[in-house]
Formats: structure tokens, C-alpha cells, sequence
């Protein structure tokens, strides 16, 4: 059957950084592709390329033939795509009724009243979602699940031809995923061509007809589910090589009150809950790392320790509970996070960035750090004066990392820090860590989803799945147990 | 339709209406004179608020629209002597026509950008008025020869009657099926393309609309007071009060920006004994009022209905 969708030659620079470089598929109607890659990977970037939200600098996309590449988005729509947001913003004022009816309206400035059929159209639509009960609420009062489905039935307004779904699960419990497969499942009846964007095989296994996976903008591996999960290159993405371990039990042996505790810890996002019942402790000069796929809650644990997000439970530093501090006064205290977006102050030079890490240090004492940081990211010393903005991605990271360590942190928080980056990179990242680790009485907190990196400099791993801590224990166990769940 | 006429606001309006209708009965022509001015004010914060409410695009110069109609239709007055309504409509399209020419290119920045260049165009018809003295009249201000009327009555149900019926075709635009295109569109502008809407164009229409209320009313108002000046209907200060009736009077609601531009000017009136006072005690209110009900006075009362 001819494909309803077909990709070909997708090219997508951002800078000097290629985001999606070639990309090329088809998908037939009443067919479910699933475009799988870790964080990072550019899989995103290729479903915004197909709706138009940016535009490729190379390559076609094909809807029944017409090629869309480069049309502003609204024509891509009418095209006959439709893309169902994983972060929904509804219309708040406005009744679940009136946001499914929004969908059904034609993109005309002179039809100020809708065509009778709407309201019936979007009353069967909200039916078909399981929205029928709560047609008159108002989108604020509804639970998270309805929140997606409410995405979904918008979609479903335009009756695309294909339908693209970010994330279709994330966030849902497993009941509201078995609901989400059937809806999805039931697209794929309709002969419509459905492309799935996730993280991993195992959430879209079930659905998928077939796996794309891709890695750093290209694509590594394409077919079933199994053979995807069994394809070496794939393993290597996700787990890594052979996985080193090196941890020191006797620092997590020692007595008294850990660094870091932090009990019991839930944090919700609106509806969605992004931590639950979340606890684990650092001890002095540990090196614990935690590792879990984009969305298990890594980056919202870090910024509930940094002070940087709202939490019930309780998060101790030294045995004082950090609740009502500023995150300021907490970063002053000595936790200092490196966060996985850099926040890197672009439109100043290398060394502005890192003196103004150092702001409150003495004259002397900074320069002796500066020394420190060029003797561990060497790169920096030749670009001092150049912006931060013009780095690329691996010298940006080392400048975060570079620039936290100028504030002298006693505990350094480091999530994500090979997001997107290329593995010669991670490699010297790699040694500037373990320096960390033997050389310094810097205690550090890792979030990863790369095991590889995580694991050689760990003494303890966590593994954060869907807002939970659903394993913890020594490296080398992980290698043995968890890893081969993880994919 | 039936939504509208479902509406309570809708209801209350028209209540309102009824009672602001039988008021000559019973107040003098000082009050009347006043509330004229308010219901032309009014009508420039409603248009405001349909740009900035529904398509979420904040413009900081109202009075570049409102002025374009004013001294539009003042000026041809004053120059060829043409009839009023002439006039008005002239003024009116020049608000429009100057209106897309500045946003055609301002609607394709994003952010801030776009309430910058509209805060730029005020002060460039300003420095226009300027030096176009001999046909603007300059700061002194041009006299218009024609006025609406001379009765203070008529001219009340003049400027009584425009703002029901600006506020009836704003109020109903919002609440039609493009007044919800139109939210989309400012709320989440990625997601409204997405769904097929040409959101560039649901912006620039809006703009169009609010244009053409401003420049109407403007006009309006310069055969109301016979004259036409910078202080009165370009000044950014005057922009500010326009911003402020809208925020105060509940954003999103159209007919709020009404209640908020009758408040304020009824309320600078009543301190006007306070001297210079007058103006701090009121913009203090104003501000006051802004940061404790955001959602403005129409917003918090539909709020504590529901």
C-alpha cells in the first residue's frame, strides 16, 4: 500500500549543531510507527520538522503525496496532519464542550457562528475520548488523564490523516495507559498513519508496528519492537558498552547523619505527579548517581533539593531540614546544581560566566580556582574571552560544570550533564569526574540517563522511574540486575 | 446567538444600559458632559481589550489608532467642510488603514517587541501632529467647526447609543466562534496552528477590528469636544488610562473595560478638588486594584458568581 507519510533526506541545523541529520521513513495507513530515542536524540526536532513548527533546511515530507516541507503549520494542518501535544494548554475559560468545538471550526474570518453539526460532532468526539461525563467542566477541574485525553479529541476534530502523538503515555497510570492504547489502536483501524514519540521501546512495544530508533539526529536501528530492543547499536545507545563500576563501599558504611536526606519527597505538577514518596541520602564525599529515563523525575528532584520547585516531605541538608530556605540561601549553603538546561549566561564571555561562579571568593582565591578549572577543562583556557552563546554543546556543558565549581560546592548536583553531547566528549567529561571524585572531598549528585556514564564513578546508583525510586543499591549489582530492564 | 442571549453579563449589560439611559432625567449637564466622556473613553478600552484579552497581544498605544481617527476626521473637517459622518468614516479607515500598516510588520516579531513598536508609533504621530502644524494646529490643538451637537443631552445619547453598539458587536465578536479562535491564538499560538488556524491572520483581523472601534470613537469624540489635540487623544498618558480601564475593569471581558474607563474618569472628576492629588490618589487606586484583583472588577464579580 502506498504510504500516507513518507520523510526523506530530513535535515535540521540548529547553529552549528545538527539536530536531525537525514531522517527517512514511511508509514502506511493503518500503520503505528514508533520513533524511539533517548533524550536528546533529536526525535522531537523531526515531529515538529513534519508539522511545520520549524522548518527543515533539507529533505521532504510527503502527506499523500504533496510534499509539506517548509509550509507554515496551519497549511500543514489542513494538509491533513494532526499532532496531539504532550503539554496541554486548553482554554481556561471556556468548557470542554467549547475547547473539542474550537478543533471543528474552519480557519474563516467571516463565519462568526459555527455550523450546526458542531456541537453534535463534538459531543460524539468527546464520547469517543471518554469525555462525555464532563463536557461542561471547565478544563482546570478535570484530572491530568482528561487533560490528554481532551488533547486527543482536538486532533481527532480535524480528522487528520496522520496523526503524530508526543509522549502518548507519559505521566498516565497504567489503567489510563491500557485507555490511551485502545484510542490510539483504534486510529490505526481508521487507516490513519500514527507516528509514536518516546523515549524507550518498552512504553510503545505493545502498539507499534514497527521501531525507528534514532541517536544523535540519525536514525540506528528500524524494526519490531524486538528486533529494535535486541539491535546492538540500540543496547550500546541506551546501556552503553561493558559497564565499568568502581564504587567505595566504606564511605556509604560510615556512621552518622548523612549529607544530604531527603524522606518521603512528592512534588505535582498541576495534575501530574512528578515525585512519589521519593527518598534517598548522600553521604560526605559520595559520589551517588541517579539514573532514569527523561520524565522519570530526575530534573524535578534536583530543583525540589535546590529549592527550586514546591514539595511535600521532608529534604535535610547537614540534619537541617532545608524547607523555607530561598534557593539562593540554599546554593550559598553549599548545594550547587548544575542544571541540565546550562542556564549559561549566553551573551557573556567564557570568563565573565566563571567569575561570576566565583563572585564571592577573594581576589586570590579565584584566580587559584580559575587555575584549577583550566587544568581540568583545558578547552576553556584558549576560549576565555569568546560568548558562552558560541560554544558547542560539550564545551558549554564543561563551562556549567566549570562555573558551579567556582561557587566551591561541598555537594554538586549534576543532571544530565551528557545530554545531546557526542561521545568524545563524554569522555573527557568522563575524566574531569573521576579528578572530582579522587582529588576533591566534593561530594556529587548525578542524574543520567546514559548508564555508562553514571555507573564507573558511582559508589551508590538510585533508579527513578515514573516519579518513583523503584531500586537502589551498589554498581555492580545494577549491572547485573537492573540494567537489562532498563531498555 | 443564543449564547449571547444566554450570557448573564450579556443581561446585566443591558440593565446597566436601561438605567444609564434614563439618567438626563435626573442629572445635570455638568454629570452628563462627564459621563459623554466616559462612554467614548470606554469604547477605547473595549477595542483595547479584544487585541489584548482575546488575541494576547499587549498594545501600548491605543492612541496611535485613537489619534489617527481623531485628527483623520478632524482635520478633513476642517480643511473641505464635508459632513460630519463623512468625516467620522474617513477618520475611522485612516485608524484601520494606519493600523495595518503598522502591524503587518509589528505582528511578525514576538513578545515584547510587538508592544514596543506600537508604544513607537505614538510618539511618531505625535511629532507628525507637530510638524503638520498648520493643518494639525500643532500642541495648541485644532478647532473642529462642526460639532455633534450643541445639547448636552443629545450628545450624551449620541456617545450612550455608539458605545452600546461598539459594545454589543465587540462583546458578541469575543463570544463567537472567532472570539475563540482568536483566544486560542493568543494562548497558545503553536498549538492553534497546529489545529489549522491561520493565526497571523486571526491576529491582524483583530487588529483591524480594534482599529476601527479606536478610530471610530476618536473621531467621534473630536466632534463631541470641537476640538482635537495631543494631550487629549494621542499623549502616551492618555494610552495609560486607556491600558489602565481595561486591566481594571476585567481583562477578557470586553464590557469590563467599559465599567473600568467610566470608574476612572468618574473618579478623576470626583477628586479634581484634590488638585494635582487627584491624579496620584487615583493611578494609586488603579495600581492597587491591579495588583490585588489582577483578573480586574468585572473578572472577580463573574468569579465569585461561579
Amino acid at each position: 500500500m502506498k504510504a500516507l507519510l513518507q520523510v526523506s533526506g530530513l535535515v535540521k541545523r540548529f547553529g552549528g549543531l545538527v539536530a536531525v541529520g537525514g531522517m527517512a521513513f514511511d508509514i502506511a495507513p493503518g500503520e503505528i510507527l514508533g520513533l524511539i530515542g533517548p533524550n536528546g536524540s533529536g526525535k522531537s526536532t523531526v515531529m515538529k520538522l513534519i508539522m511545520g513548527i520549524e522548518r527543515p533546511d533539507a529533505g521532504s515530507v510527503r502527506i499523500g503525496g504533496v510534499d509539506v516541507a517548509g509550509w507554515p503549520s496551519h497549511r500543514v494542518a489542513r494538509q491533513g496532519v494532526g499532532l496531539v501535544f504532550q503539554h496541554s494548554r486548553p482554554l481556561h475559560r471556556q468548557t470542554v464542550l467549547e475547547n473539542i468545538k474550537l478543533a471543528l471550526l474552519p480557519d474563516a474570518l467571516l463565519r462568526l457562528f459555527a455550523d450546526s453539526d458542531v456541537e453534535e460532532r463534538a459531543r460524539a468526539i468527546a464520547r469517543r475520548v471518554g469525555l462525555g461525563a464532563v463536557l461542561d467542566r471547565r478544563p482546570g477541574t478535570l484530572p491530568f488523564a482528561d487533560l490528554r485525553r481532551l488533547e486527543l479529541a482536538k486532533a481527532i476534530g480535524r480528522d487528520p490523516k496522520v496523526v503524530l502523538v508526543d509522549e502518548p503515555f507519559a505521566g498516565l497510570t497504567s489503567g489510563e495507559v491500557g485507555a490511551f492504547s485502545d484510542l490510539i489502536a483504534g486510529f490505526r483501524a481508521e487507516g490513519r498513519a500514527v507516528l509514536l514519540v518516546d523515549h524507550n521501546v518498552k512504553g510503545v512495544a505493545a502498539l507499534v508496528d514497527r521501531v525507528l530508533a534514532m541517536y544523535l539526529g540519525e536514525p540506528i536501528a528500524e524494526g519490531t519492537a524486538e528486533q529494535v530492543m535486541r539491535d546492538p547499536q540500540v543496547r550500546r545507545v541506551y546501556l552503553g558498552g561493558a559497564i565499568e563500576t568502581a564504587s567505595r563501599p566504606a564511605l556509604a558504611a560510615k556512621s552518622g547523619p548523612p549529607l544530604l536526606a531527603v524522606e518521603g519527597v512528592d512534588v505535582l505538577y498541576g495534575k501530574a505527579q512528578a515525585l512519589e514518596g521519593v527518598s534517598l541520602r548522600v553521604r560526605e564525599g559520595e559520589f551517588v548517581s541517579v539514573v532514569g529515563l527523561n520524565g522519570a523525575g530526575k530534573t524535578t528532584l534536583f530543583n525540589a533539593i535546590s529549592g527550586l520547585v514546591p514539595y511535600a516531605g521532608r529534604i535535610a541538608w547537614e540534619g537541617q531540614p532545608l524547607a523555607g530556605r530561598s534557593a539562593a540561601a540554599i546554593a550559598r549553603g553549599g548545594i550547587v546544581q548544575c542544571p541540565e538546561s546550562r542556564e549559561l549566561f549566553g551573551a557573556m564571555s567564557v570568563r565573565e560566566n566563571l567569575d561570576l561562579g566565583g563572585s564571592h571568593l577573594t581576589k586570590g582565591e579565584r584566580a587559584r580556582l580559575l587555575g584549577w578549572m583550566f587544568e581540568l577543562f583545558p578547552i576553556l583556557k584558549s576560549r576565555q574571552a569568546q560568548h558562552a552563546a558560541t560554544l558547542s554543546g560539550g564545551e558549554q556543558q564543561m563551562l556549567a560544570i566549570a562555573r558551579a565549581l567556582m561557587m566551591q560546592p561541598r555537594l554538586l548536583i549534576l543532571d544530565e550533564p551528557t545530554l545531546g553531547l557526542a561521545p568524545v566528549i563524554l569522555e573527557q567529561l568522563s575524566r574531569a569526574l573521576e579528578t572530582l571524585r579522587t582529588t576533591t572531598p566534593i561530594t556529587v549528585l548525578l542524574g543520567e540517563q546514559n548508564v555508562t556514564f553514571a555507573l564507573p564513578h558511582a559508589d551508590r546508583v538510585y533508579v527513578l522511574e515514573h516519579a518513583r525510586i523503584v531500586w537502589e543499591g551498589d554498581p555492580v549489582r545494577f549491572a547485573q540486575e537492573a540494567g537489562a530492564a532498563y531498555l | 446567538m443564543r449564547g449571547l442571549l444566554r450570557s448573564r453579563l450579556f443581561w446585566a449589560a443591558v440593565l446597566v444600559l436601561a438605567v444609564a439611559a434614563v439618567l438626563p432625567l435626573g442629572v445635570s449637564g455638568y454629570v452628563l458632559g462627564l459621563l459623554t466622556l466616559a462612554y467614548y473613553f470606554g469604547v477605547f478600552a473595549m477595542a483595547w481589550d479584544l487585541l489584548f484579552g482575546f488575541a494576547g497581544e499587549v498594545n501600548f498605544g491605543p492612541t496611535f489608532l485613537v489619534g489617527l481617527g481623531a485628527y483623520g476626521a478632524g482635520i478633513l473637517n476642517s480643511e473641505t467642510g464635508l459632513p460630519i459622518p463623512v468625516c467620522v468614516l474617513f477618520g475611522a479607515a485612516l485608524a484601520v488603514a494606519g493600523g495595518l500598516l503598522l502591524a503587518v510588520p509589528a505582528l511578525r516579531l514576538s513578545g515584547p517587541y510587538f508592544g514596543l513598536t506600537t508604544l513607537v508609533a505614538v510618539l511618531l504621530l505625535q511629532q507628525m501632529v507637530t510638524v503638520f502644524a498648520k493643518y494639525s494646529g500643532g500642541e495648541i490643538g485644532l478647532t473642529i467647526p462642526d460639532v455633534l451637537s450643541i445639547s448636552d443631552i443629545t450628545n450624551y445619547y449620541i456617545a450612550l447609543g455608539f458605545m452600546a453598539i461598539s459594545g454589543l458587536v465587540l462583546f458578541g465578536l469575543s463570544r463567537s466562534a472567532l472570539g475563540l479562535i482568536l483566544q486560542a491564538c493568543g494562548q497558545d499560538p503553536v498549538e492553534a496552528q497546529a489545529l489549522g488556524f491561520n493565526v497571523a491572520k486571526h491576529k491582524l483581523a483583530a487588529f483591524c477590528v480594534s482599529a476601527l472601534f479606536s478610530g471610530l470613537a476618536g473621531a467621534m469624540l473630536v466632534f463631541y469636544l470641537g476640538t482635537a489635540s495631543p494631550g487629549t487623544v494621542i499623549d502616551i498618558a492618555v494610552g495609560v488610562q486607556v491600558i489602565i480601564a481595561a486591566v481594571l475593569g476585567g481583562r477578557r471581558t470586553i464590557l469590563g473595560a467599559a465599567v473600568g474607563a467610566a470608574v476612572l474618569i468618574v473618579a478623576g472628576e470626583v477628586l479634581r478638588p484634590l488638585g494635582q492629588l487627584s491624579t496620584f490618589i487615583v493611578s494609586a487606586v488603579a495600581l492597587l486594584a491591579i495588583l490585588l484583583m489582577p483578573s480586574g472588577l468585572l473578572g472577580v464579580l463573574m468569579r465569585q458568581r461561579s
